[in-house]
């Protein structure tokens, strides 16, 4: 039988309309597009909402936001960050543009169930929005949604605000599924000749393990959420105990709210690594492409990646210390979580080997990954505190937990969008952004994220309790945790401003920019050998490519240029250095 | 599709742990099935979470409340010419469902063989099958409403026994409906023949592993709530 290549048993014909070329698209691309901008774009809703909280927190004599305001923020700019933003972007949005190009398929598997996950995550968007316009206005529950509280009168926004937030979560995870199913079937059965599973960019192992996790992870945010759907609306008793509240008695009795902390946390500490691996994933293309080596220990880091996606199912209830626990519970997961930082440790020493005596290209992409490693290895060790339970006992609910979990899950996740953006808006528009611009936002973003988030360790080792809308009234913050407070409030509002800069720089360059060609990093992966730039329809023309060794051929000795694509066949006799590790 | 699959491989086994081996280090596929099928099945492992989670959460629930819980050979007992009968629709409703995937399983040989018509009429009983479990659910369901069961109140006991009850039977309920327009949307193809123009009756197979994936969690959902 003549060799029919398994990705174009689906090639469909090139779309022609403007309507089923940019809106109703199929195309992986332009999905990965609509999912960008719409995640970008809550993102700044989200980031709003912050600004507007430190506003309040800082100055608190402007009595611009009230308390119930203060929470309704809180939460949705948690949730937001988290899910709609950072989870949405990593997977539907780079997930979508890359693993195809870099597996050499043509499209995803099923490009019109690809395409139903986006509309889905734009109506999971859309009903979070009208959140805003409810009575009551949206939830002020904390992006942790505990019930009882989240349902129970006093609550901000605790009738149509939670529900809404409810109803937009379960709609994102029918989303997120649809789009998972596709990039986990893609990678496993899509993969050009020669791509074997450990040929594969460190991007797609990361990509390809959060979307398993977050196929098996979901089903606890969605069961938690119909639970609690149920409770709010029709009065069952899930999560709700016997309790009165504002006097009155409610209708339920006998429910456990510990179910629910369990369930949301089975969701959320899984939840932290499916934003976590593709920013390793793609952190480890960044370093070893600029830094013109290949990256130390792939095999490593790829076991690294799978490690640390089985056993973030094996650690939920670390977040649980301060609910009650058994004791022998509290140790195995305390240990449970020390052990996932072994894995991690060694990535960290990976990527700080590969920038070992490398040929470092301090170019816009790579000021942003050495930020990640230096924000994400600060976040990491404050992390080992919290993991123990009697250090965390203390620090719970202080800023110091703030701090650890914007540094880790926060700043550290979003320089590696950052700098993947730079690094492959050349791909998607065939222009460079701008440089003066990009390093200007690095350096305002990095050391300004520092100067936020840094001081708020000292004021949670002082004591200073977080979800706290106003300080004045307690008399153990002193004066100088006020200042403090202030100065943190401006620094956050001139890193909020810069962000302008990027927007500007994006959608600027994208019509106005250097015109790139099609491999300006002059980089290894598939991606950049497409015929193409940006690809077309189906995006390897006639001929799928054909892979032969792995993807970080850099500076191979004895060799002319100084990197290798991926498709170039290997020597017929002697050997590079590529290919005993292939 | 299928010896497309098989094409370009390198036939290299001494067994199984050589063969997994092989599979996952060659390039293109790690297994040797279609997109579909693979897709199914991963699907079913999320879907699998879900219920999971379901089953967890009502035995939580069961655990934590304080009420008394119902004695289920009463709560589910069937009143017929003046007999009380415990499990008897249960027992219809399962034998139903168990009866539907033998059916099943029938249309996928069918549909290998190349038989068209019998495909589809096995896909058709099938779907029949399935719409009077969905049909019998709908009566157990009044009998426990006229009880006086609803999602949040129960005046056998616990509250929890309506709310659990309704959810996860609702909930799978809808799986199986679901799966009836599955079945019948794939039946139609089938009798058009268009898997015979495309050369493959496998997605007749893959909405089998649905079917009986529906099936299973059923027998589980029976356990859990009408033996234990
Ligand atoms: C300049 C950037 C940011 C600023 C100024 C900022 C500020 C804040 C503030 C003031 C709070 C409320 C703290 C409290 O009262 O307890 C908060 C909470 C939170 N932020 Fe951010 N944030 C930023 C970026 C991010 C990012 C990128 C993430 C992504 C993961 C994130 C995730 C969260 C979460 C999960 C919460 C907890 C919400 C809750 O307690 O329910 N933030 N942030
Ligand atoms: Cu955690």
């Amino acid at each position: 039988m003549a060799y029919v290549p398994s990705a174009d048993a689906h090639a469909h014909g090139e779309p022609q309309s403007f309507v089923t070329k940019y809106i109703w698209s199929q195309d992986h691309k332009v999905i990965a597009i609509q999912y960008s901008l719409t995640a970008i774009a809550v993102g700044i809703v989200a980031l709003v909402l912050s600004g507007l909280m430190r506003i309040q927190l800082g100055m608190p004599e402007t009595d611009l936001v009230d308390a119930s305001a203060y929470y309704q923020f809180m939460t949705l700019h948690g949730m937001i960050m988290v899910v709609y933003l950072l989870t949405a972007l990593f997977l539907g949005g780079f997930g979508n543009y890359l693993i195809p190009l870099m597996v050499g398929a043509r499209d995803m598997v099923f490009p019109y169930v690809n395409m139903l996950s986006y509309w889905f995550y734009l109506l999971s968007v859309l009903v979070l929005m009208a959140s805003f316009f409810v009575p009551g206005g949206p939830t002020g529950a904390g992006w942790t949604l505990y019930p009882p509280q989240a349902i129970t009168g006093g609550t901000p926004g605790a009738g149509w605000g939670i529900l809404t937030m409810l109803v937009s979560l379960a709609i994102f995870i029918v989303a997120a599924t649809m789009g998972g199913l596709n990039y986990v079937t893609t990678v496993l059965q899509a993969r050009t000749r020669g791509m074997t599973l450990m040929r594969m960019p460190l991007t797609v192992w990361g990509i390809f393990i959060a979307s398993i996790m977050a196929l098996l992870a979901f089903p606890a945010l969605f069961v938690a959420a119909v639970m609690m759907i149920l409770d709010a609306t029709l009065g069952t008793s899930f999560f709700m105990p016997a309790i009165i509240a504002m006097g009155r008695e409610m209708p339920h009795e006998g429910g456990s709210p510990l179910l629910f902390q369990h369930l949301f946390w089975f969701f959320g500490h899984p939840e932290v690594y499916i934003v976590a691996l593709p920013a390793f994933g793609l952190v480890s293309d960044l370093i070893s492409t600029h830094a013109r080596k290949n990256i130390f220990g792939y095999h490593m880091m790829v076991w690294a990646i799978v490690a640390i996606g089985v056993l973030s199912f094996f650690v939920w209830a670390h977040h649980m210390y301060v609910s009650g626990m058994n004791l022998s519970f509290g140790f195995f997961f305390a240990i449970s979580t020390l052990v996932i930082a072994v894995p991690t440790a060694i990535k960290v020493y990976n990527w700080i080997l590969t920038l070992w005596q490398a040929d470092i290209h301090l170019t816009v992409p790579m000021l942003f990954a050495m930020g990640f490693i230096v924000t994400f290895v600060v976040g990491g060790l404050t992390g080992l505190f919290l993991g123990n339970v009697v250090v965390d006992i203390p620090l719970a609910d202080t800023y110091f937990v703030v701090a650890h979990f914007h540094m880790v899950m926060g700043v550290a996740p979003i320089l590696v969008v950052f700098g993947a953006l730079y690094h492959w808006f050349p791909k998607v528009t065939g222009r460079m952004m701008n440089d003066t611009l990009g390093q200007l936002h690095f350096w305002i973003t990095f050391l300004g994220t520092y100067i936020i988030f840094f001081p708020m360790h000292y004021l949670g080792i002082m004591g200073m309790p977080r979800r706290y809308y106003a300080y004045e009234d307690y008399e153990f913050i002193p004066q100088s945790a006020h200042d403090l407070n202030t100065f943190i409030t401006y620094a956050a509002l001139v890193v909020g401003a810069a962000q302008v800069l990027f927007l500007f720089n994006l959608f600027w360059s994208a019509l106005h920019g250097r015109p790139s060609g099609g491999n300006p990093w002059r980089a290894t992966s598939l991606e950049w050998q497409t015929p193409d730039t940006p690809p077309k329809h189906g995006n390897w023309g006639e001929k799928l490519p054909e892979v032969h060794r792995w993807a970080y051929d850099y500076n191979v000795p004895g060799v002319e240029q100084d990197f290798i694509p991926q498709t170039e066949p290997q020597p017929e006799s002697g050997h590079s250095a590529g290919e005993e590790r292939t | 599709m299928a010896d497309q699959m098989s094409a370009n491989r390198p036939q290299v086994q001494n067994g199984a742990w050589r063969s997994l081996v092989d599979d996952w280090s060659s390039d293109r596929q790690a297994f040797r099935v279609s997109w579909g099928k693979a897709m199914m099945w991963i699907f079913l492992l999320s879907d699998t979470f879900v219920f999971s989670l379901l089953l967890i959460g009502y035995m939580a629930v069961r655990l934590t409340t304080p009420q008394p819980w119902p004695d289920t050979s009463e709560v589910f007992a069937l009143t017929v010419l003046g007999h009380e009968f415990p499990l008897l629709l249960i027992a219809i409703m399962t034998f139903i469902l168990i009866t539907s995937s033998g059916t099943m399983a029938m249309a996928v040989n069918f549909g290998y063989a190349r038989n068209r018509r019998l495909a589809a009429l096995f896909m058709l009983f099938t779907a029949i099958l399935g719409a009077s479990f969905v049909g019998l659910q709908a009566f157990e369901w009044t009998d426990l409403i006229q009880k006086g069961v609803r999602p949040w109140e129960n005046p056998m006991g616990a509250p929890q026994f309506g709310s659990a009850f309704f959810m996860i039977t609702g909930f799978h309920g809808l799986h199986v409906s679901i799966g009836v327009l599955y079945l019948l949307i794939v039946a139609r193809k089938v009798l058009r023949g268009d898997y015979d123009r495309a050369g493959s009756y496998e997605p007749v197979e893959i909405a089998g592993l649905y079917w009986h994936f529906v099936d299973l969690v059923w027998v589980f959902i029976f356990a859990f709530f009408y033996l234990l």
